[in-house]
């Protein structure tokens, strides 16, 4: 009995080390940092409003993210995050023009939309083993053309429902967003798969070594495949949660989430080449990529300079650590 | 032959892996206009030497004189220069670039800044002349051709660079008699333009019908040089024997306990060209080995079993009932109850970033588990069963696997599969690389595993371990078993003249291919 | 005696492109309204072309087995900054011609750079760089505007000898001038040795890093010929974001197209023009048959997802499953 906690403890103290990834605690220094410059710029910007509104615009890319994580860990990765937001968005709002069943079925159906688009990838990389940047590229396409034909080109009119608005807007617990809550139980939900399921250990042991994992008898198709379509109806859901945030959807409305969720796992210290992160470093990843917009966009700085800032605070932090080995 | 001076002197080279030491003070002379044999069986040093020699790797110690001048090549290219050509058994051919382009690669023909297409394919054509494969298009795409061709065309790459020393090794094992005859004819030519050539094969018959002298290695130095056909293949098996006694082995059960129903067997089973016609059976408690020279189809066949090969024909069955196997999945199913210790741990045994913990449990989850999610008590005192039963020495369960000793990762890899109690152990050379100490642990091992009830299956490259551990030894020669001992009859000397192919020596029993 | 056997093999993409382009574009003119006037052409060149020059750099950049995201943004930053340069007398514009080719050239080799010797993936890599580029762009021309030297513009979008159309006999010059030395050169065979089998090419050898940096370097040379021509046919700059984005995608669909494998090491440029110029023409398939243009993206993107998963059908060959996971 003595030997078994002995060894717990043993075992948790270096898991704990081992959890201190630089990259992760770079991450939280730099989160530190951008407060602290925000907070010499504006004094409301340490304050708890100011804040929990971080935190909630937040949710909507920690949402996404959690789903390119979960693809980023086998070593693959999503590009049709864009039109998967969208069509969930616009799905959702469509459906709620049905009547009342079509309102009570609108977050559902939403979600449904982008789970059918990480179904299409998923067998496109797990079956048919085309690179997943490539097939997703491509479904991505196809998203968006449905998404044009349906809509006609122009912002769709209807509008999102209640439910919608309440879970991105609303407060169910005083002082707290609901979206907060949502990552905070999505989020739960993705540290308790990925270290407390087989298929979580599965989807690490995927990214470091698919062949060993394939040989150790994993159903190694399966798990990709069910990665992609997690991905797939998260990236929808964060679409349903920014049309209840906004109140619509709209054309392209995804378009400014796929470099930030890409970037705020890589910056939580998730390895591209997958196998290695945790999801402590996507939460910081996360805020740091929201904290880092909202700086730019109180000093006002135009998009141009966003743009320009992401891409080089990438490589750099790329540069930093997330090569490949020196040689093979 | 009659050189006084030698062309390269290799003088007391000696190279370690890890603490696996591949070459021990081995020294070697090729003279000009000879052709020079090496022998010696698996792991003998032979294909070390030979990559010191191209530049591929450093040695720990020793020297090498070209012309009497010591050199040191830093890479391949560096020995390329200085006149040194190697054909490998892995291939240096760019599958999507034409004949031609892979011919010239180090060095094309260039006019104006532009490699010149007119030229570079006389030079290629001059090549594949020169090496009897004047067949072979220069424009045909290196992926289009067969093996054999392709071999042709490394070949003829390496005749273009002019070199002044020739290393082949193995360098026929792909080829056919046709192409064989010309290569011979090809190598008697380079002789007599004053090329050294060293040439590395187990055909004996080649050896004998080429080689001016001969030398055999054993346990990384070189043990005899003699001239060619001055000894008989009895004694130059008798030289290639004899490796040092160092292991232990479990005592074998006074009987092979014939009486039991075969738990695993193969029926005609063949695969693409490389698995032939091969039928076997492996009865619970008894310890079969796969033996024969390294890549005769021994990997192929326990990948056939696993599950992993497409195409297979012929019949697998378990229990005497015929089953279809298609993915590691379903082989280790509680039916069919399979494991395999696959043949690199480290990229196929092994997620060495992983925990030990999480290697341990790895293939065992989905019993581990209940609704999806892991069991953490039960996945504890499983692993601290295995733990303590193969004796893995870590400091922590939840360190990295890659940072324990390569005799500590395989014992994990072992584990991992013993987690689910498996009734068919596939093992993939399991000892390469790894410390006496383990060894001798992995071999009582399979033993208490065997006379736990387990059928077991067990491809070494090293002979002395068939010897000291199987019960019956099947041995492979081209995708084919060419014979089985049985017994008292597993001896090294039967081992390695079987291995060889050469026949009219022992007591010719069994034939494999019947039984 | 059988070289041309070879030699069709070895074009066996490129001609199938070819073939589409051809049947596609009989399929087009013979039901426009205007018919297979010099008119017709001369438009549906200079459409295709633009999509040619940046299919190219594509190609470039997958013969090493990498890939190229940012290619579409290369050629919106050197529009905007051709808007601003590519103006006033000839001499001006001449240096402008050569700046913008220059900054072009300077994207790829940061690309390069970042790839080989920051040995960071190229999705990621170039996803990133795509986005400074595209910044730059959007600092430079934050409205669409500015102007471009027009006389230059008219001559190398009109037509030649009054029916060749002169963008397709631009377009010819940069293949002899840039593609052809290129496949010919050490450095080219490099890059698509070290694309088809790095481990064959290091044993060989093969000066891996120079020519994949050269394919790199290059490709960004070629989308901002493509961003320059895009300004010819516009006279203005304009960083649309869903445009470079598009052109990115269609980019690949043209490589894919026109027999270049994404795996790497094979397939040629020409081939990827074809792709292209087939890409564009079945995309416009739809104007001619009075198709709502509304289904134009998603048409595309089904001719995007086929044509990707075609390639998918060289794994029903693979015997070894193990060579799933190479």
């Amino acid at each position: 009995m003595s030997e078994t906690t002995l060894g717990g403890i043993a075992g948790r103290m270096p898991k704990f080390i081992r959890r201190a990834d630089p990259a992760v605690l770079t991450a939280f220094a730099c989160i530190v940092v951008l407060l602290l410059v925000g907070s010499l710029y504006s004094r409301s910007f340490l304050s708890p409003e100011y804040l929990l509104q971080q935190l909630k615009v937040a949710s909507f890319l920690g949402v996404i993210a959690t789903g390119m994580m979960l693809v980023i860990l086998l070593g693959q990765i999503d590009l049709s995050v864009p039109w998967a937001v969208a069509a969930g968005a616009m799905m959702a709002c469509a459906a709620a023009a049905y009547g009342p069943v079509g309102v009570a079925l609108a977050i559902p159906f939403g979600v449904f939309c982008g789970v059918l688009i990480g179904v299409v990838n998923g067998i496109g990389v797990a079956y048919l083993r085309i690179p997943s940047m490539i097939i997703t590229l491509a479904t991505n396409a196809v998203a968006q053309g449905l998404m044009v034909v349906y809509t006609g080109g122009f912002s769709p009119q209807d509008s999102a429902t209640g439910a919608m608005r309440y879970l991105a807007t609303g407060f169910t617990i005083p002082g707290v967003p609901n979206a907060v809550i949502i990552w905070a139980l999505i989020g739960a939900a993705m540290v308790f798969v990925l270290t407390r399921t087989g298929f979580g250990r599965a989807v690490y042991g995927i990214g470091n070594r698919e062949r060993a994992a394939y040989l150790s008898g994993v159903d190694t198709r399966g798990v990709v495949m069910i990665a992609f379509a997690v991905s797939g109806g998260l990236s929808a859901f964060g679409g349903v949660l920014l049309a209840g945030y906004a109140s619509k959807a709209a054309q392209s409305m995804g378009d400014a989430y796929l470099l930030p969720s890409i970037a705020a796992v890589v910056l939580g210290g998730t390895s591209i080449l997958g196998g290695r992160g945790s999801y402590l470093g996507t939460v910081a990843g996360v805020i740091l990529i929201t904290l880092l917009q909202s700086i730019l966009s109180v000093l006002q700085m135009p998009e141009a300079g966003r743009q320009i800032i992401y891409g080089v605070v990438i490589v750099a932090m790329l540069l930093l650590y997330g090569r490949a080995p020196a040689s093979r | 032959m009659d050189s006084v001076v030698p062309l390269l002197r290799v003088e007391g080279v000696s190279k370690r892996y890890g603490g696996v030491r591949a070459l021990e003070k081995a020294d070697l002379s090729v003279s000009t206009g000879s052709i020079h044999a090496i022998l010696g069986e698996n792991g003998a040093g032979k294909s070390t030497l030979i990559k010191v020699m191209a530049g591929v790797v450093a040695p720990d110690e020793g020297r090498m004189m070209l012309d009497g001048r010591e050199v040191n090549f830093a890479s391949p290219g560096a020995a390329n220069r200085a006149g040194i050509a190697c054909i490998f058994q892995e291939l240096s051919l760019i599958p999507e670039l034409s004949v031609a382009d892979n011919i010239v690669i180090s060095d094309p023909p260039k006019r104006f800044g532009m490699i010149d297409r007119k030229a570079q394919r006389r030079v290629a054509e001059d090549a594949l002349a020169r090496a009897g494969a004047g067949d072979i298009h220069p424009l045909a795409l290196v992926k289009d051709l067969p093996l054999s061709r392709r071999q042709m065309v490394e070949i003829a790459k390496a005749l273009a660079r002019k070199p002044r020393i020739l290393i082949l090794d193995e360098a026929t094992s792909a080829l056919t008699a046709t192409d064989v005859a010309n290569i011979f004819g090809v190598l008697k030519r380079l002789r007599s333009e004053r090329l050294a050539l060293l040439y590395i094969s187990h055909r004996m018959n080649e050896i004998a019908e080429l080689a001016d002298q001969c030398t055999v290695f054993r346990n990384g130095r070189n043990v005899a040089s003699y001239k060619a056909g001055s000894k008989s293949d009895n004694e130059v098996v008798e030289l290639m024997i004899g490796r040092e006694y160092s292991h232990i082995f479990p005592p074998k059960p006074a009987a092979a306990p014939v009486s039991a129903a075969p738990r695993l067997e193969a029926r005609k089973l063949s695969w693409a060209d490389r698995l032939d016609n091969i039928s076997l059976t492996v009865r619970a408690g008894e310890v079969v080995g796969l033996g024969g020279l390294d890549g005769q189809g021994q990997r192929e066949l326990l990948l056939a079993f696993f599950g992993v090969l497409r195409g297979l024909s012929g019949e697998v069955l378990i229990d005497g009932k015929p089953v279809t196997i298609t993915s590691p999945a379903a082989a280790r199913e509680d039916g069919v109850g399979m494991a395999l210790i696959p043949e690199d741990r480290k990229t196929e045994g092994l997620m060495l970033p992983m925990t030990v913990r999480e290697n341990l449990s790895f293939a065992a989850l989905d019993r581990l588990s209940k609704g999806g999610i892991i069991d953490r008590a039960a996945e504890q005192r499983l692993i601290d069963d295995m733990v303590g039963l193969l004796a893995i020495k870590t400091a922590s369960l939840d360190i990295p696997v890659g940072a324990l000793s390569g005799g500590n990762q395989q014992k994990v890899v072992i584990a991992k599969w013993l987690m689910r109690q498996p009734r068919i152990i596939l093992l993939n050379d399991p000892t390469r690389g790894i410390d006496v100490g383990t060894k001798q642990e992995i071999y009582q091992l399979m033993r208490k595993l065997a006379d736990a009830g387990a059928a077991i299956l067990f491809y070494s490259t090293d002979y002395d371990e068939l010897v000291g551990c199987c019960d019956r030894v099947l041995v492979l020669y081209d995708g084919a078993v060419k014979r089985e001992l049985v017994g008292a009859e597993i001896t090294e000397r039967a081992l390695i003249s079987s291995a060889l192919n050469i026949h009219g020596e022992g007591n010719p029993t069994s034939q494999g291919a019947d039984a | 005696m059988k070289d041309w056997r070879y030699w069709l093999a070895e074009q066996r993409g490129t001609l199938l492109a070819l073939g589409i382009f051809i049947v596609m574009f009989i399929i087009y003119t013979s039901n426009h309204p205007a018919g297979f006037t010099a008119n017709v052409v001369q438009t549906a060149a200079n459409k295709g072309v633009l999509l040619a020059f940046v299919a190219m750099a594509q190609t470039l950049v997958v013969l090493t087995a990498g890939i190229d995201l940012s290619v579409g943004m290369i050629f919106l930053l050197t529009n905007c900054l051709a808007s601003w340069l590519v103006v006033g007398t000839p001499m001006q514009t001449a240096l402008g011609v050569i700046a913008v080719l220059a900054v072009g050239l300077l994207c790829g080799a940061i690309n390069g750079a970042i790839v080989i010797y920051g040995r960071l993936q190229p999705i990621v890599a170039t996803i990133a760089t795509g986005a400074v580029f595209y910044g730059i762009g959007l600092l430079l021309r934050p409205f669409p505007g500015g102007s471009v030297n027009e006389d230059l513009a008219d001559a190398l979008t009109g037509r030649v000898f009054g029916v060749v159309p002169a963008s397709v006999v631009v377009l010819l010059a940069v293949v002899l001038i840039v593609w052809v030395p290129f496949s010919r050169s050490v450095l080219g065979r490099a890059a698509r040795a070290a694309g088809s089998s790095e481990t064959a090419a290091y044993m060989s050898g093969v000066p891996i890093r120079r020519g994949k940096f050269a394919a790199y370097t290059l490709a960004g040379l070629l989308a901002a010929i493509g961003g320059l021509f895009l300004t010819f046919f516009t006279y203005t700059g304009e960083a649309a974001y869903a445009s470079g984005n598009a052109y990115t995608l269609f980019s690949i669909a043209a490589v894919v197209l026109g027999g270049v494998s994404l795996f790497g090491g094979k397939g040629s440029a020409i081939g990827a023009i074809f792709g292209a110029l087939a890409f564009r023409t079945i995309g416009d398939l739809l104007f001619v048959f009075d198709f709502d243009p509304l289904w134009q993206p998603l048409f595309q993107g089904v001719i995007l997802l086929v044509a990707v998963s075609l390639g998918a059908f060289a794994l029903f060959r693979v015997r070894n499953r193990l060579e799933w996971f190479l």
